[in-house]
């Protein structure tokens, strides 16, 4: 003992001291502090999202339209890649050294440890040769993806397309999509995005400090499957879409067919069109250029966004609402002298045409401008005219807005146009207030001047004559997911406030504009169409070519409008059209006419204007070229799907054979270690 | 004999075996969490080092066993000449040493065995700190002694630093408890505390902040003990030398030591927040511990260790699996266990009637008391991380057998605490 025998009670405490400061931050960082767990779990749990299959669209018959097809994108790890044939690789991914380079230096700046694109979207063929050698190339990899594929190739505007998110679609979606995602950007990919994107599903992964996955987190307890995307029928029928798009080949303008008891849009032309296979894969940039260069705008949605005058497709409704309104009927007569005069105006018949004594029905057949300019002006005129003009007329604008003019009929696709009804206030801008009359608007009696509709419009405004009354709003999609949900929007009936009654003496009219009218060209044989011609005048340019109809007469199955562009008279090219459209539709074939006309004139028939200068005219030779792809790619499609399997299948048997090969260089082996 | 064999027995303490025992336990079964392989479940495969280690262990008691049943004469005596041996060895190592991982700390010995001198050290010098110092006429408080002792203390310490091997140099500094115990002056210990403090403080903070807190530090206490002449003072000497080293500590700091020390300290004292590059081993072995919460996330189901985002898992950083998979209860149960050998260790030595053992026991208490404040306070972010192995729990043959050796000396003594008094 000596005398600093107090001293161990110092070190002790000293000792105490340290271990508890020790414990007391122990017990901050692993009780009080959270956050660490959380760190620890970030480490090592990656969420994965699982992307559904999104849904695929079939026509009203069950063909498929689009659906996913497995292409793959080569990914890379900086990091883990070893000295490799990189002229072998590159030729397996048909990229050159300087686009190996950048895509190396990319993969490496978005970091060297994780798994980055290298090359997107290669075809399941390139594929199959370049997985043979994977094993070569240390680092990379291929992950499978679905994208779009159209075996079609047709309705192109109708579908739409899908892009990857752009950082607007982004910012709205608060969070659901992430940079790199897809999404519908036109046609129905859009408007059902909600329901073709199906739910995302998300899997926890542990991964280790080297990146290396190390199996399933909590054992799935927090995972989620992804559900796969509803499958929509579309309304559809590409029997005929098909056929209206070889029909309307090389010409500009718009087919809408619907189907009148419901409303459903059979057939959905817009012209000029693209094989939307051409916005899939790699050359996706490269032909979305040309596209978009071309001068007659293959986006532009014709039947929705494209309004024109309806001309003399007009007259009857014109004559529905008159009749409604009991300023004319049926027997009324009108002397034609050729010509109808107004105010100091003279409006003359289609090429001058003297009429005689026309009524309702024959004034419809023969698309008499003066029997409709009298029923306008009375119309217009019945409060006595002058200060009651603009009372009467905005009473005549809204019995015709019933109809579905000059408002949108909110069809299922993104971008639709209202068209144009002029209002009375409109004329006020024009003309001043009272500065005008009955004869100072007289081409709307006609369908012509302010007044604007969409094909589509047209079309609906035939289904209501054919219901003899109401129209179901035309839609698209026919039923979403595989409980075949209708919209119930589309079950309602949407009456025009004519009375049944007022619609067989215009129907007479229909009837006989194709019987012996103007349209008389177009009978098809065995089968009633009620029909209506138009010729549309545009200002330096050549008429656009309007008709309207229904099929059969009584218990109508369908209801067309076709208008084709600068190319001349109704009956010339849009009647002859719909004309087949409706034959094919309602007895699955085109029939010997009595007026020798025939499908492959008018599919041959190129009435593309000349574009003016020489950069434009390229443009526009490369775009046709694009078009005639989409004819034959159907055929090309069938035989690359017959190649692509006879190349995996090949690849599987080389693997199997690899395989048995090692199996067998084994066994003699064994034996000798025996 | 008989009686004398039976007596040896009674009077090793069993309780310190027992601690020993449940320490080395923990630690192969942290060390065979932390090289876990779902692959290979062979408890034994002597190629992993849960294999190796338990083959070290098994040694480690071996040698344990042999201590025990040596002469305690031979250790006294022989103390001196382990001490020189010792130094050839540090001495040796440093021209024909293999350099593992920066330090050239190894000699090879063939056969894929190693020596670490280092390891070695540390008893040999406690030895002869306590054959010195328990020698009559040897007072700590003279000078002379001083100097001798002190010498004994920096010649092992200064060839290790030259390996250059940071944090077993600064386990012999810890041995300034064994000199306080045997009469050093207090004020060693203040001194050795002010400076720490100051340096931190000079670094964190405006040197005339520092400067200002001293100076009103003084003030106070120059009020307090105003009738003390004496004191003020020492008092204003004291002032004027803190002041001073004040001033010396940032241009100390920034030229005095090597980039990656300084970047190490400036990390734990949040000068530099690289959680990525220098703070990425701390910052993860935080992670793990923090992440064990109050009861662990079990046995072999740790992520942090499991999937090596903490690096050198098994050995300076063992405790994080500890921390990870047993949690706050773990930790408790380690620095719990710790404690209470060191306490035990005290006590031991509290009750030896030779100094030389008094002095060993302090020794051998100072050491491990010493490795385990570093390694946890540097697996928490409280130390610059440097690299030295936790007592009994770290992988590794050359640490355990030295500590076990360390320690079974000091069961020796105390086992003959009750014959003759050697010194």
């Amino acid at each position: 003992m000596n005398s600093y025998f107090g001293r161990r009670y110092v070190i002790a405490g000293i000792f105490m001291v340290f271990v508890l400061v020790l414990l007391a931050r122990l017990f901050y960082i692993q009780v009080v502090d959270d956050r660490y767990f959380l760190y620890a779990q970030n480490n090592v749990v990656r969420r994965l999202i699982q992307y559904p299959a999104r849904g695929p669209i079939l026509d009203r018959n069950g063909k498929v339209m689009v659906e996913n097809e497995r292409v793959y994108d080569i990914t890379v790890v900086p990091k883990q890649v070893k000295p490799f044939d990189t002229i072998e690789f590159c030729k397996l991914l048909d990229i050159d050294k300087d686009g190996f380079d950048k895509r190396m230096i990319k993969a490496r700046k978005y970091s060297p440890y994780r798994s980055s694109v290298f090359e997107k979207q290669i075809s399941a063929q390139q594929y199959a040769s370049f997985q043979e050698r994977l094993s070569e190339f240390p680092g990379f990899d291929a992950v499978q993806r679905p994208v779009r594929t159209y075996p079609d190739s047709s309705a192109a505007q109708f579908l739409g397309y899908i892009g990857e998110a752009t950082d607007a679609i982004i910012k709205r979606s608060n969070g659901y999509y992430n940079p790199g995602d897809y999404v519908g950007i036109t046609g129905v990919e859009k408007s059902y995005e909600d329901v073709l994107r199906g739910q995302r599903g998300v899997r926890n992964m542990l991964y280790d400090s080297h990146n290396v996955p190390k199996g399933v987190y909590a054992g799935g307890a927090y995972d989620t499957a992804a559900v796969a995307g509803d499958r929509l029928v579309s309304s559809l029928d590409t029997k005929i879409q098909k056929l209206g798009e070889k029909l309307m080949h090389n010409k500009i303008g718009s087919i809408v067919a619907i189907e009148p008891s419901t409303g459903e849009i059979l057939c959905f032309v817009s012209t000029p069109t693209y094989d939307p296979n051409l916005l899939v894969g790699k050359d996706r940039g490269h032909n979305a250029g040309i596209l978009y260069k071309d001068p007659f705008k293959p986006f532009f949605v014709r039947p929705i966004q494209a309004y024109y005058p309806p001309g003399s497709s007009f007259k009857p409704l014109s004559a529905l609402v008159a009749m409604q309104e009991g300023v004319i009927t049926p027997q009324t007569v009108y002397h034609c002298p050729g010509y109808y005069t107004t105010g100091n105006r003279r409006v003359r018949c289609f090429q001058g045409e003297v009429h005689g004594d026309v009524n309702l029905a024959s004034a419809v057949a023969h698309s008499c401008n003066g029997y409709f300019d009298m029923v306008f002006e009375r119309l217009v005129n019945r409060m006595g005219g002058g200060r009651k003009t603009d009372t009467a007329f905005n009473y005549w604008r809204n019995n015709v807005a019933k109809f579905g003019l000059g408002g949108k009929l909110h069809i299922d696709l993104p971008a639709e146009n209202r068209g144009n009804l002029p209002k009375a206030s409109l004329y006020d801008k024009m003309y001043g207030k009272k500065g005008w009359r009955s004869s100072t608007v007289i081409s709307l009696a006609i369908g012509q001047g302010e007044l604007l509709a969409t094909p589509l419009q047209l079309a609906n405004i035939e289904a209501t004559i054919a219901n003899r009354g109401y129209y179901y709003k035309p839609h698209l999609i026919k039923s979403i997911g595989d409980k075949q949900v209708i919209r119930k929007e589309y079950t309602e009936r949407n009456y025009v406030g004519v009375d049944s009654q007022y619609f067989n003496p215009v129907i007479n009219g229909m009837q006989n504009v194709v019987d012996y009218g103007t349209a008389h060209g177009s009978k098809i044989p065995g089968i009633i169409m009620c029909g209506k011609t138009g010729t549309v005048e545009v200002k330096n340019k050549k008429d656009n070519s309007v008709f309207v109809a229904f099929a059969p007469r009584d218990n109508p199955k369908i209801a067309i409008a076709v208008v084709v562009e600068n190319s001349g008279q109704g009956a010339t090219w849009a009647a002859p059209i719909a004309s087949f459209i409706v034959e094919q539709y309602l007895k699955g074939s085109i029939s010997k006419r009595p007026s020798n006309i025939y499908p492959e004139y008018y599919m041959n028939a190129n009435l593309m204007p000349e574009v003016p200068g020489s950069a434009e005219e390229k443009a526009r030779k490369r775009a046709d070229s694009l078009r005639r792809v989409k004819l034959d790619s159907i055929k090309k499609a069938a035989a690359d799907t017959a190649k692509k399997e006879i190349e995996l299948k090949a690849a599987k048997n080389k693997q199997q054979k690899k395989i048995a090969e090692r199996v067998i260089a084994m066994l003699p082996k064994r034996r000798d270690d025996e | 004999m008989n009686n004398n064999q039976r007596s040896f027995f009674f009077n090793v303490d069993w309780l310190t075996v027992l601690i020993y025992l449940a320490l080395c336990t923990i630690g192969w079964f942290n060390i065979h969490a932390a090289v876990y392989d779902e692959t290979n479940t062979n408890i034994l495969d002597l190629s992993t080092e849960y294999g190796k280690q338990f083959i070290y262990i098994a040694s480690a008691l071996v040698i344990g066993i042999v201590i025990l049943l040596l002469e305690s004469r031979f250790l006294t005596a022989l103390a001196p000449a382990f001490y020189v041996v010792t130094v050839l060895l540090l001495l040796l190592v440093l021209v024909i040493g293999r350099n593992v991982g920066g330090n050239q700390a190894w000699i090879d010995l063939g056969g894929g065995f190693r020596l670490q001198p280092s390891e070695f050290a540390k008893f040999s010098t406690c030895l002869l700190l306590a054959r010195y110092l328990s020698s009559t006429n040897v007072k700590i408080t003279e000078f002379k002694s001083f100097l001798i002792a002190g010498g004994i203390i920096l010649l092992p310490m200064l060839l290790i630093k030259m390996q250059p091997d940071d944090g077993s140099t600064l386990v012999f500094c810890s041995l300034i408890f064994v000199l306080y115990r045997e009469g050093l002056s207090v004020y060693f210990l203040i001194f050795i505390g002010l400076v720490a403090t100051l340096f931190v403080l000079s670094l964190l903070y405006s040197v005339w902040f520092v400067i200002a807190g001293l100076v009103a530090l003084a003030v106070l206490l120059l009020l307090l003990f105003r009738r003390n002449r004496q004191f003020s003072v020492a008092m204003l000497i004291g002032l004027v030398a803190c002041i001073g080293f004040v001033f010396v500590v940032k241009p100390l700091y920034y030229n005095g030591l090597k980039k990656h020390q300084r970047a190490r300290i400036d990390e734990v004292l949040g000068l530099n927040n690289d959680k990525r590059g220098v703070g990425y081993n701390q910052n993860q072995s935080k992670i793990a511990i923090g992440s064990g919460r109050v009861w662990g996330k079990g046995y072999l189901q740790g992520t942090q260790t499991k999937y090596s985002f903490v690096p050198a898992q098994s050995t300076d950083f063992i405790f994080c699996t500890v921390g990870e998979e047993w949690g706050f209860a773990g930790s408790v149960t380690v620095l719990g266990l710790y404690l209470f050998l060191l306490l035990r260790i005290i006590v031991i030595a509290e009750r030896q009637r030779s100094p030389f053992s008094r002095i060993y026991g302090y020794g051998v208490a100072s050491i491990i008391f010493c490795h385990v404040t570093i390694n946890i306070a540097m697996a928490i972010g409280y130390m610059p991380v440097i690299g030295i192995p936790l007592p009994f729990i770290s992988y590794g043959g050359s640490s355990l057998w030295s500590f076990t050796t360390l320690l079974f000396i000091l069961l020796k003594l105390d086992s003959n605490r009750m014959g003759i008094n050697y010194a």
